[in-house]
């Protein structure tokens, strides 16, 4: 079990490598969003209220996620699929999936932080316990939108399926995360965001626990 | 469903309709009369509830064992216990108007119980999207664990976290209010009795109705052969 993901993982690893212009398309969606904000609002040094540029940081992070973790099962071709259920175990496939999307999430999540501080300023004042909520929101979204993205693909007319099925869910994390970035743009003490940090992190585990037990069933089709 | 639950159904939403109206509730500030609001209100919640974990039950059921009856049921319980939800928005946006000065008030219990509502909206275009029957039936009883799931922490989680006026939210336990007067349980506790009862009986006409259509196709496909 623990082999196969590991297997998995690197196969996703290096045929994302292969295919460089998903990864530079995705980069430069990122780079153009946060361009075009940066070019809206016109900004001087730091003219834009927090709860502004909360709002845009996870507009961005949100738009660019769903568009690139989405995709995870609906790029796939048939015969493929057919051949993983062949080789690995469903719980495997899944797994590893969540596991490389999470990473996928966070390094995206990191340069579009890096780019805010670069185009627009950073007002986040404590850094690691952004960079924390960023890791378990990826986590989070890895984990709920694998699975919706593997029921969309399932059901045909995709691209509109996942943006309908995922945001409901993704609601729920979004309000802790944007909560915490509330809290840390106020610069308020730590342990007032404790509260919402387990909140996410629980999130991530049903959602993780409800992927891993629903997506054989999915999967057996 | 069997005649004397019925009836007893019926009895109870009378005996809601006129205790409700009559029954002498709590002088309370601000809220004066509207309190008797609680009474259709809260049970609209304790229905939707009750009949989207009947719903939950049926698509779980349906995964370990795939019999198109499940679906049927999963399918109906969550019909109705949407039309519930939705009525619980517009009875809370009423008693909202009186007490809180507007309908719509951005409280995270309204805002999480529309999201809610959004999420079994999703269900049913998850359903209207897939042409084959079994396919339909597994993805949509997915859906429907991964919706309960999601709905759990937007009602009854997130919104005891953050300020907010409504009562059971924000620090407020859930009837401090009205534990104050059992008086009001007189009602309140029947009148949710007889909702789960009616809840429960129109989704058993609708799984009537779904199954005798399924029937009557089956056997128009007979005929015609």
């Amino acid at each position: 079990m623990f082999q196969a993901i590991k297997i998995l993982i690197r196969k996703e690893l290096t045929l994302e490598l292969r295919r460089k212009s998903v990864i530079s398309g995705i980069g430069l969606y990122l780079l153009s969003l946060i361009f075009i904000c940066y070019l809206t609002f016109s900004l001087r040094q730091a003219s834009i209220s927090q709860a502004t540029w909360s709002a845009l940081f996870w507009l961005t992070i949100l738009f660019s996620v769903i568009n690139s973790v989405a995709k995870g099962f609906i790029g796939e071709k048939r015969g493929l699929s057919i051949y993983y259920y062949s080789v690995a175990p469903a719980e495997a496939i899944i797994l590893s999936k969540i596991i490389y999307n999470a990473l996928l999430c966070l390094i995206l999540s990191l340069v579009g932080y890096f780019l805010f501080h670069l185009f627009i300023h950073n007002p986040v004042q404590d850094q690691p316990l952004f960079v924390l909520t960023l890791v378990l929101t990826s986590v989070g979204f890895s984990s709920s939108l694998g699975l919706i993205s593997a029921i969309s693909s399932k059901a045909g007319n995709s691209n509109i399926l996942v943006a309908v099925l995922s945001f409901p869910v993704v609601i729920s994390i979004l309000l802790m995360a944007i909560k915490v970035t509330k809290n840390v743009l106020d610069g308020l003490e730590r342990s007032a965001s404790y509260d919402e940090l387990l909140n996410l992190l629980a999130i991530n585990c049903i959602s993780t626990a409800l992927a891993y037990l629903l997506f054989p069933y999915i999967w057996r089709s | 469903m069997k005649t004397w639950l019925k009836i007893l159904a019926i009895g109870l939403l009378f005996y809601l309709h006129i205790g409700g109206m009559l029954f002498d509730v709590p002088r309370l500030n601000i809220v004066n009369e509207t309190v008797r609001a609680t009474y259709f209100h809260v049970p609209m919640w304790f229905g939707m509830c009750f009949l989207f974990s009947l719903s939950l039950y049926n698509a779980i059921l349906y995964l370990r064992k795939p019999l198109a009856e499940y679906d049927v049921r999963a399918e109906a319980f969550a019909h109705v216990g949407l039309a519930f939800g939705i009525l619980g928005i517009l009875t809370g946006m009423i008693w909202a108007n009186y007490t809180w000065g507007s309908p719509w008030h951005g409280d995270p219990k309204q805002n999480g119980a529309a999201i809610a509502c959004l999420v079994y909206l999703a269900y049913f275009v998850l359903r209207g999207s897939v042409e084959n029957h079994e396919q339909k039936a597994r993805l949509s009883a997915v859906y429907n664990i991964f919706a309960f799931a999601a709905m759990v922490p937007l009602i009854f989680i997130i919104p005891r976290m953050t300020s907010s006026m409504h009562p059971g939210s924000g620090g407020n336990p859930g009837f401090n209010m009205y534990d104050l007067d059992s008086r009001m349980r007189l009602v309140l506790y029947p009148a949710t009795a007889g909702w789960f009862i009616v809840g429960y009986w129109i989704a058993s006409l609708r799984i009537k109705i779904k199954t005798i259509e399924e029937k009557l196709l089956d056997l128009e496909h007979e005929t015609s052969r």
